[in-house]
């Protein structure tokens, strides 16, 4: 047998599994067109629905009129509240425990809200019905800012108001004014604020974290099918969360679960724009039911930027506090999240701000308070994670910024602050003020390899002369560097603290082993671009010991897919990754009986090497997983069922926490407010590493998304409420040429509680990014009295700055 | 981002364009290579019910440079304008400020005559064809006319052609001197924040000619004739040079817009037509 003479690297080398930068499975077809998106999902008589929108951002309506449109060729009905209260789902609960209207219900309360949904048999007829339906509307006053919504006699939602006229209590306990939504808090208020009132230096700084918004080339989409003789419901759709929509689909229509299949099909990317439920859903349902004949919604890209799930908008305020040395000793944070018009966040039911609470980020601080205040205000509804675990982003933006700052105020290198107050290894796992426990870490190590990495010092000799040159009129060109060293929370997460509308956050595998030794394996999460076909395979490949090139991954069907809670919040390796290994593990024990039962010896006796079993002692005695597989099906086993499968269901015992150290080098050219990214260097510890490859793509692509957010990409709003920022002119998005060159860097601290110690690395280099790019530019004007301004630091923001700090005179 | 129901009409020649024009009038409109007019039809900010689809005409889409004078066809692509190694000899500032428009697919597709027919602010070719002083050829019921650009635009997406009148031809002396085109922009695929196309002649270390117009800063494209003027006659000391960015800021009417605020629009286009003129009398 060729196994015989293959060595043991070449056995390893010949399954691909963890630790090799396997090749993505999935780009063949996706490199040749060949992949299969919602859109090309094509069916007989298939209809198109879309939505009349408001232009208004906050407005009663007051009639209106479908005639006209029904008479537009081609348009077949035209969907109001009207039409869906009788069914009651004229609203829809969000995963926030707010509700949110479908279609208006007597007022709009944000520019692009769904108004009414035409059904024609095709696009462009839908179109031209759209501008024929009459909505007549009485502008009401607008609230765009959160600070003046919390003082405004304006009630922008009625429906959550007593008949007092006072707010009535919401799903996250009291409310303060009828415009509030909740406040939630983690920490000690009263030792914080002491420790901050008694310290020896306190830094402040009040920050906004603009309103920006996921950008997935795909937009949202869903096509339903609602097959009236067997009662039940296909819908395809661009869903994060395929499990979760099957259920929530269930709950508000009353179909049994039973008869609905949900299918996510190829997702051209997420970054959390498609974790929630959105009314073209349900209109496209309901539609589907009406007609009798499935129904398309896909969303344009002006739909998509101004209405689905906006990210950020967060005014933070902060203050730490430490010694003359530098050693923090207190934190305090507020936030006022302006969560738009409907509280329709993304994130588990315990955590109305997410998991905000990670923001005393890498430092051991002794006692810290948070608190955060949801508010209403006329724009879209959203709030999700853009490429972050739940409110990650705008933790470590908040604490990587009041670093910044307290070095400014200590008049000390910002580096060295944070090495002095690093959370040290053997402190791990390390309880953090705010509650969390991290898992694992090396922070001090990570920072030095990068600081040497990049010759810290003598990149500060260099800014320190351009300073120099400046002042003297030599050059007109500011040199910054960007420091960020960031710690995720991420793998939600335990049941015990973690759930959407009541569905545990675990997640699932189970593996179908076929007689001729290889294997299919099905999740419950679903790839949007991350490469779970391949790395995942990679997985089982190590743990099963057959070829990953044999493994087939499937994921998406809710009728053939175990239930999982889906893909975000860098959850798929830390929860369905554990799953798969734990799946795998099983197959590997019911191997080893079979192969002991093969070799005639006892269990015990045998041990896993590779891809076989051997004989503990006499390796030239061994069964291949190939061959064990074939026994599985072909032999009557004493006291074994037929067959070689298995399924495991996740709970993780704990959120994983990757960390990392990025450095960026930037010039700024002070008169134009351009800035150019000379270098970026990004060190990443990820745990255990599946695929280094995919790992280098996924740290570009967040980076990239990191530079987007910092340096211009912006849904910004007019006074009235109007987006300013609806097309790809104006929302930014960069291309090649705006991308710098990334040099990714890694160390490895795996998670002591992960099967195989991963812990997640899609959304790391976003959040570590974001506050590098910010600081570098920052750092820049440092020299000359800056202590913070808000992103996006576009041109004209960059050149204000300058302008403030007296260097165009 | 559907365009409401149109006709689409593609002629053979310019006989049949214009009696297309002729018979709907307003409601006529011709396109390009339609990366303007599309993009404003998708959003239903032109209401164009008869499409006249210029591809099939022909004629149009030669680069002709004799001793004097280049012309170029309406139909010539941006992208042809930056392949052309005989136009960038004779005309470099061409290349440069076309490798500025919009990327490769857009240039591709989009045409010199559509640049210049179009009337957006944001289009860096108007501009362009001033500091060149172009003339277009226009044909219309009435036959052949020729418009200076400097007289062309007349405000935002109004210019001196009828509308039944179709672009032919943009025609400029060949230009002397050294050239430069900066232009600041947020990103690829951006229109201009502020640009200056910028032409100088030297002779003997000090400056005979100059030509400047700027490209987004007011509602048409501005030749800055009093720019040019400060400069003539100087070494183009700084002196010079404030005075020429001091001239044009007064011919400038910047509007704010997501790109910031008129102070910055202001302050910026005087850095980039400072840096144009000090790249072009380099080259000079
Ligand atoms: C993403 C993007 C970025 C862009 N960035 C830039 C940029 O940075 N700078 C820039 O200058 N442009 C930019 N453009 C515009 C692009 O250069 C267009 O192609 C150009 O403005 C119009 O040329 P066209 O051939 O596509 O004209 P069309 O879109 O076909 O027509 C434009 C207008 O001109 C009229 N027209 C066209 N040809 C004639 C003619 N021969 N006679 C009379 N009228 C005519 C049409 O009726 C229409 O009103 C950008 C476009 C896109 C889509």
């Amino acid at each position: 047998m060729k196994d015989e003479v293959t060595s043991r690297e070449e056995r390893i080398e010949n399954l691909k599994g963890m630790g090799c930068s396997r090749k993505r499975v999935e780009d063949a077809r996706f490199t040749q067109g060949k992949g299969n998106y919602v859109d090309d999902i094509k069916l007989d008589g298939m209809l198109f629905g879309d939505f009349v929108r408001s232009p208004y951002a906050h407005a009663k309506i007051v009639n209106i009129d479908t005639s006209a449109a029904l008479e537009v060729p081609g348009v077949l009905a035209v969907l109001t509240a009207k039409d869906l209260e009788p069914l009651g789902l004229h609203w829809m609960p969000t995963l926030a425990g707010d509700r949110q209207m479908v279609l208006a219900d007597g007022k709009v309360l944000f520019q692009g809200q769904e108004v009414a949904f035409v059904v024609a048999v095709d696009r462009y007829a839908a179109a031209d019905g759209i501008e024929a339906v009459e909505v007549e509307y009485e502008e009401l006053e607008v609230l765009v800012d959160p600070f003046k919504a919390m003082k405004s006699d304006v009630v922008l939602r009625p429906d959550t108001v007593a008949e007092d006229g006072s707010p009535a209590a919401g799903a996250h306990g009291p409310r303060k004014h009828h415009n509030h939504i909740f406040t939630w808090e983690a920490g000690d208020k009263g030792p914080t604020f002491e420790t901050i009132d008694n310290a020896e230096v306190v830094a402040e700084e009040t920050m906004y974290y603009h309103r920006t918004h996921p950008c997935p080339l795909e937009t949202c989409g869903c096509v339903a099918s609602m097959d009236k003789v067997n009662g039940k419901l296909t819908l395809w759709g661009t869903f994060q969360a395929p499990h979760a929509i099957r259920t929530v689909v269930s709950l508000i229509s009353g179909i049994e679960e039973h008869n609905i299949r949900v299918i996510s099909p190829d997702i051209g990317g997420g970054f959390g724009n498609k974790v929630g439920a959105y009314p073209g859903y349900v209109c496209s349902v309901v539609a589907s039911i009406v007609t009798g004949k499935p129904v398309k919604w896909i969303e344009d890209r002006m739909d998509n930027l101004m209405t689905t799930a906006f990210a950020r908008d967060y005014h933070m305020t902060g203050r730490v506090s430490a010694t003359r040395e530098g050693k923090i000793t207190g934190l305090h944070c507020h936030v006022t999240a302006d969560h738009g018009g409907f509280d329709a966040c993304a994130d588990p039911t315990k955590f109305p701000a997410g998991f905000m609470n990670i923001c005393t980020g890498s430092y051991d601080i002794p006692t810290a308070f948070l608190q955060v205040d949801g508010v209403y205000t006329n724009k879209a509804p959203g709030g999700v994670s853009y490429r972050c675990s739940f409110r990650v982003t705008e933790a470590v933006y908040f604490i990587e910024r009041m670093i910044e700052v307290l070095a400014i105020e200590l008049n000390m290198d910002a580096a060295e602050l944070r090495r002095i107050n690093f959370i040290k290894k053997e402190q791990f796992p390390y309880k953090a003020a705010l509650g969390w426990e991290y898992d694992s870490g090396d922070y001090h190590t990570a920072w030095d390899k990068a600081l040497k990495t990049v010759d810290y010092e003598g990149l500060r000799a260099e800014q320190a002369q351009r300073v120099e040159d400046f002042k003297a009129g030599k050059t007109r060109s500011l040199m910054g560097i960007g420091l960020s060293f960031f710690t995720e929370i991420v793998g939600a997460g335990p049941v015990k603290n973690c759930d959407i509308l009541g569905l545990g956050m675990f997640d699932s595998c189970e593996i179908r082993i076929h007689p001729t030794g290889s294997a299919i394996a099905r999740l419950g999460t679903i790839s949007q671009g991350q490469g779970h076909a391949t790395t995942f395979a990679q997985i089982l490949a190590s743990e099963i010991g057959l070829p990953a090139d044999s493994i087939t991954i499937e994921e998406g069907d809710t009728d053939t897919a175990p239930y999982g809670l889906g893909t975000y919040g860098s959850r798929s390796t830390p929860v369905a990754g554990a799953a798969t290994a734990m799946a795998g593990r099983k197959i590997r024990a019911k191997a080893q009986m079979i192969a002991a039962y093969l070799l005639e010896v006892h269990d015990n006796d045998v041990e896993f090497d590779v891809d076989r079993f051997v004989v503990k002692g006499a390796p030239e005695k061994f069964k291949t997983m190939k061959e064990i597989a074939f026994a599985a099906y072909n032999q009557a086993i004493p006291g074994i069922e037929p067959g070689l499968e298995a399924v495991s269901y996740y709970d993780p015992p704990n959120m994983t926490y990757p960390f990392g150290a990025y450095i960026c080098v930037m010039d700024i050219d002070v008169d134009t407010g351009l800035p150019e990214i000379r270098r970026f260097y990004a060190l990443d510890d990820c745990g255990t590493r599946i695929n280094p490859m995919i790992i280098e793509g996924q740290v570009h692509g967040g980076l990239t998304e990191a530079l987007a957010v910092a340096l211009g990409q912006e849904i910004a709003y007019d006074d009235m409420g109007n987006v300013k920022t609806g097309t790809l002119m104006d929302f930014f998005l960069p291309t090649a040429w705006e991308v710098p060159n990334y040099e990714t860097d890694y160390t490895v601290t795996p998670s002591p509680h992960h099967p195989i110690g991963a812990k997640g690395v899609g959304e790391s280099p976003h959040v570590g990014g974001v506050p590098c790019f910010s600081n570098a530019i920052q750092d820049a004007f440092r020299p000359f009295g800056n202590r913070h301004t808000n992103m996006p630091h576009d041109h004209w923001r960059i050149w204000k700055t300058a302008n403030e700090l007296g260097l165009h005179d | 981002m559907i365009p409401a129901a149109f006709e689409y009409h593609r002629p053979k020649d310019m006989a049949g364009v214009l009696s297309i024009l002729e018979e709907h009038g307003d409601d006529a409109r011709v396109m390009a290579g339609g990366h303007s007019l599309i993009p404003m039809m998708k959003l239903r900010m032109a209401d164009v019910p008869h499409l006249i689809d210029l591809q099939d005409v022909g004629g149009m889409s030669d680069i002709e440079i004799d001793a004097d004078t280049i012309r170029i066809g309406a139909m010539v692509t941006q992208h042809d304008i930056i392949d052309n190694e005989a136009l960038a000899q004779a005309a470099p500032i061409l290349r440069e400020a076309a490798l500025q428009i919009a990327d490769p697919q857009v240039r591709y597709m989009g045409t010199v005559g559509g640049n210049v027919a179009n009337g957006d602010p944001g289009n860096d070719m108007p501009g362009l064809m001033q500091c060149l002083d172009a003339t277009f050829t226009v044909v219309g019921p009435d036959g052949e006319r020729d418009i200076a650009a400097r007289e062309f635009y007349e405000a935002a997406y109004m210019t001196a052609r009828g509308d039944e009148e179709v672009l032919t031809a943009v025609t400029i002396p060949v230009p002397m001197g050294g050239y430069a085109y900066e232009k600041q922009k947020r990103k690829i695929g951006d229109y201009a924040t502020a640009a200056a196309a910028v032409q100088i002649v030297k002779d003997g270390g000090s400056c005979v000619s100059a030509s400047i117009a700027m490209t987004n800063l007011s509602d048409t494209p501005i030749y800055s004739e009093a720019a040019g003027d400060a400069l003539v006659g100087t070494s183009l000391d700084d002196a010079a040079i404030k005075a020429a960015v001091a001239a044009m800021l007064d011919d400038i009417d910047p509007t704010e817009d997501n790109r910031g605020p008129v102070a910055f629009k202001k302050h910026v286009a005087g850095v980039i037509l400072r840096r144009a003129i000090e790249r072009a009398w380099s080259r000079a």
